[in-house]
């Protein structure tokens, strides 16, 4: 991804802020001309809650480019508290911590190092919730 | 509408083929289906490709083909659908004879990924099933998606039978002369593959290869006056949302669903009706997902039919009959059309050892992405 196409994207990629379409509450990434599922022309700006649940994982052992250094690194498939289903990359966990149906979090952590340009990307990634007694 | 006839194929062996750039592969297996077709001339030029302006700094492919294939002066174009590339350009040449504008096109898909490090091609996987700012960035590569699919159909259907698909897929390439893997694989060695990413393994994974392969479309006119054997073709295709858990059910292809209702209607062929099926087993749980979405499998069924023989060769509904993506090969814009032309060569009974006995009708399932697009096409025995 171009530093540009990195920039234009922050404010989802920093702080899941986007769109919801007003009438069938689709999630956007951006303000969409028109809403993806049901072709509405209203949004409403959001910020999508921070914790979820883990629905299904798996781990990329041969990666793509510019993720070499990170592999292998794991990639969760999450429900949020309003039930927006997003991807993400998972940290902070031990290697048994990982199960389908357990609490996850949102954090900022430090993506990638763009090969090209050489800026460093942030972004969110997602952890297992401690469980408190 | 007028009718649309394959009337000569050519294909490249699938390899790594260090010794040859693109435009030759493409040019090698243009030339051999215009020889095939007995054709010198056609009207149009029509290529298909995912990759080439990463892998090979190279664009502009209608006009580089018209010339490495000596019709220069001819229209020519590219098409670009990811890895089912060479299904757009197969959708477009037919759309131009069905509409009356041309009398014969050239259709080539071709690729070249061993130009590329494996974590390139990787990348440009990626760039086909992910949007650059999403899954790019955060490395949610193909195999990850396909993966978290695998997943989530393991745990509504159970997995049993779908590292199968591999298997077949080799039993089926093995001693075929353009196949990049002609060799069988057991189940057990399929399960004790290392994870990809898991609960993907490394031999329910197409490869990576080189090459190229060729149609010669013709009008039913045309047909008429042609010795070479003419089989009709259909082709029908359709959308669906790049992330797969942006969809209704991730374990419905809509893309599949779709493309193939509409060509069997097209067509006026009923699922019955239909020999054989060549799927996109680029991963194996793709490929069971296409015969549940296209309805020749219940749901969750696939992999138990695949166990009990009912996709070989001799069962009920052959697939994969030259090795498929897996074991064929996968060089992403030829795919699709070395499905199509091996369906030619069984129609028109020369499929040698894997020859199927009398098939009069043979479905390609063609996907871009995670399904993204579809891309189906029917070919029939139809008296011209």
């Amino acid at each position: 991804m171009r530093v540009t196409g990195y920039w234009r994207n922050i404010s989802f990629l920093y702080r899941l802020a986007g769109w919801k379409c007003t009438h069938c509450g689709a999630f956007h990434h951006y303000k969409p001309v028109i809403c993806r599922r049901c072709r509405s022309r209203e949004f409403t700006q959001v910020e999508l809650p921070g914790s979820g649940r883990l629905i299904a994982y798996t781990v990329i052992r041969s990666p793509p480019k510019e993720f070499e250094r990170y592999a292998p690194y794991s990639i969760g498939l999450i429900e949020l508290e309003d039930g927006t289903k997003i991807l993400s990359q998972l940290t902070d966990f031990k290697e048994d911590e990982l199960r389908d149906g357990i609490r996850v979090e949102a954090v900022f952590r430090k993506v990638r190092v763009n090969g090209e340009q050489g800026i460093i990307e942030y972004g969110y990634k997602f952890r297992p919730v401690l469980s408190r007694s | 509408m007028v009718g649309v006839y394959v009337a000569g194929v050519g294909f490249t062996k699938i390899a790594e083929h260090w010794d040859k750039d693109l435009e030759q592969l493409m040019a090698e297996a243009a030339v051999k289906a215009l020889e095939d077709a007995g054709v010198s001339t056609v009207n149009a030029i029509y290529v298909g490709c995912a990759l080439s302006e990463y892998l090979q700094c190279q664009a502009n492919l209608g006009a580089l083909m018209a010339e490495c294939t000596g019709l220069v002066g001819v229209p020519a174009f590219r098409s670009e659908a990811a890895e089912a590339s060479g299904a757009a350009a197969l959708y477009s040449g037919f759309c131009d004879i069905a509409s009356g504008r041309s009398e014969a096109v050239l259709v080539i898909g071709g690729e070249k990924l061993s130009d590329g490090l494996p974590e390139e091609v990787s990348s440009g996987m990626l760039m086909m099933s992910g949007r650059s700012w999403y899954e790019g960035f955060m490395g949610a590569d193909f195999y990850a998606i396909s993966a978290l699919l695998y997943r989530l159909y393991s745990k509504r259907y159970g997995d049993e039978g779908i590292p199968f698909f591999p298997v077949i897929s080799h039993e089926h390439a093995e001693g075929v002369a353009h196949a990049q893997y002609p060799f069988k694989i057991t189940l057990d060695r399929v399960l004790e593959s290392p994870f990809i990413a898991e609960p993907l393994r490394m031999l329910e994974v197409s490869g990576i290869g080189d090459g190229a392969a060729a149609l010669v479309l013709v009008s039913e006119g045309l047909a008429r006056r042609l010795k070479s054997p003419k089989i009709k073709i259909f082709i029908s295709s359709a959308t669906d949302y790049m992330n797969p858990f942006d969809r209704e059910d991730p374990l419905r292809l809509q893309s599949v669903m779709l493309s193939v209702s509409k060509v069997l209607e097209q067509a006026g062929v009923s699922r019955g009706e239909v020999n054989m099926v060549e799927l996109h087993d680029s991963v194996s749980i793709l490929g069971a997902l296409c015969l549940e979405s296209g309805g020749f499998s219940p749901p969750g069924a696939a992999g138990k039919l695949a166990m009990k023989g009912e996709f070989g060769l001799n069962g009920r509904l052959p697939c994969n009959t030259f090795g498929g993506l897996k074991a064929r090969g996968h060089p992403f814009g030829a795919t699709a059309i070395y499905q199509v032309a091996e369906i030619y060569l069984q129609l028109t009974g020369r499929a040698g050892k894997n020859q199927l006995d009398k098939p009069r009708t043979g479905l390609a399932i063609s996907l871009s992405g995670v399904g993204a697009a579809a891309f189906t096409s029917l070919l029939k025995i139809e008296e011209v």
